[in-house]
């Protein structure tokens, strides 16, 4: 019987990016569902009543919300290619630290980048700066994150990697001048399909904050 | 070659008395070191450079932070006695999706509680048992939140209730009363020697409240 995978998800949402990743990485065919955030599907509304967030994951009828939990939900239950955290505890709990570094700290200075001015934006950008700090720290001199592959602090971080150039306009800084070993391990994750085919454009992505922060 | 297992923790804190508990569960010795969190060890700030918070559990000289993912190597690593998470895939997400909801939810909301004053802490209080209440919902019938057995969703919860005392004495209002299904379910769990001896003494808790909220000034 084949699975019947659906992923609701908002095109601009790095967490809901991090799905999209792991899925092609994985090669699961899956239904892609966009959600309009000013006007949630009663799908959505039933899914994750919680917290009415997406990314959804819906695997055979049955929801996984929460970006991270449910990339170890699809690297456990498609555990036979591209494994995302590796099969030692320790690297894993390595593995699951970072991936909670970025998703607690970088996406948040990112968003307070691009919707602050002043002295409150001029922290972010410091505060984005030293977490990129860390991770090139962390990444050293593997290719990615995961080692020789793609894996799952990789899968987390690089759809930040996919908002760079937005950030750095809102922000007016480079990002590149000083992290060269980021920027350097981002174009590498874009050579991969899996990645470069869900990310969006990051023009389309600058258009749509500034869209946004006009309505606000 | 024996296992060298050290906690670097704080007698009164939620998210070291998790790691106390799954360590106690799984019968693992290990050496207890307490932490002046005003005065942090080397060994903190070496082993926890990022956030120089505890817990730290140091295994054979290599760190693992952050309380749940610090259950989880437990639980992977001795994997022959007492399983935590359950081993279906879905299970496994629903435990760790709770767990998240605990630490994104329950921890601001009560902290609210002790610093906090006459509309603010009312409203700290509401927020804090609503939050109750949706955990005492996904418990429903069951003697334990993964069915029969306890595991990574009761640890992760019932460290907490060593702070009840403070909370129910500071904000003046009594959690059994509104989340009785819940208290029911600690108890329970505190039938279990692996919790009832790694559960710091409420009193003790208390105090400490007492003393942060005079440092602190609230």
């Amino acid at each position: 019987m084949a699975d019947e995978v659906v992923l609701l998800d908002f095109w601009p949402s790095l967490f809901g990016m991090r799905l999209r990743i792991a899925l092609a990485e994985k090669g699961i065919k899956h239904e892609y569902k966009e959600e309009d955030l000013k006007n949630k599907s009663p799908l959505l509304l039933k899914s994750n009543p919680v917290h009415k967030k997406i990314p959804v994951l819906i695997h055979n009828g049955k929801p996984v919300s929460e970006s991270l939990i449910a990339l170890q939900y699809i690297d456990e239950t498609w555990n036979d290619n591209a494994p995302l955290l590796p099969s030692d505890p320790y690297l894993r709990s390595q593995a699951r630290f970072w991936a909670e570094f970025v998703d607690k700290k970088v996406a948040d200075f990112g968003r307070k980048v691009c919707m602050t001015k002043g002295e409150e934006q001029e922290a972010a950008k410091n505060g984005l700066l030293d977490c990129i700090e860390l991770l090139e720290g962390e990444l050293g001199e593997k290719p990615y994150f995961g080692g020789e592959t793609l894996g799952f602090v990789d899968v987390t971080l690089v759809p930040s990697y996919g908002w760079l150039s937005v950030y750095e306009k809102f922000g007016n800084f480079s990002i590149e001048a000083e992290h060269p070993v980021f920027i350097a391990w981002g174009k590498r994750c874009m050579q991969k399909k899996s990645v470069s085919k869900s990310l969006p454009d990051q023009q389309k992505l600058y258009d749509f904050v500034v869209q946004f922060m006009e309505k606000a | 070659m024996a296992d060298e297992v050290i906690l670097l923790d704080g007698y009164v804190s939620s998210f070291g008395m998790r790691v106390r508990v799954a360590l106690a569960e799984k019968g693992i010795r290990y050496e207890y070191r307490e932490e002046d969190l005003r005065n942090k060890s080397q060994l903190l700030l070496k082993m926890n450079p990022i956030h120089k918070k505890i817990p730290v559990l140091i295994h054979n000289g290599k760190p693992v932070c952050e309380s749940l993912i610090i259950v989880q190597y437990i639980d992977e690593v001795w994997k022959d006695k007492a399983p935590l998470l359950p081993s279906d895939p879905y299970q496994r997400a629903q435990a760790r999706f709770w767990a998240d909801f605990i630490d994104k939810k329950l921890y601001d909301a009560s902290r609210k509680i002790w610093t906090t004053k006459g509309e603010e802490q009312e409203a700290a209080k509401k927020e804090f048992i609503e939050v109750l209440k949706v955990l005492e919902g996904e418990l429903g019938d069951k003697p334990y939140f993964m069915g029969e057995r306890f595991g990574f969703l009761d640890i992760a919860l019932i460290t907490f209730y060593s702070w009840f005392h403070a909370f129910e004495t500071l904000g003046n209002f009594s959690i059994e009363a509104e989340c009785p299904k819940l208290i029911s379910w600690a108890k329970r769990c505190l039938q279990k020697e692996s919790v009832s001896k790694s559960l710091a003494d409420q009193k003790k808790v208390y105090e400490f409240v007492v003393e942060m909220k005079k440092s602190l000034g609230v």
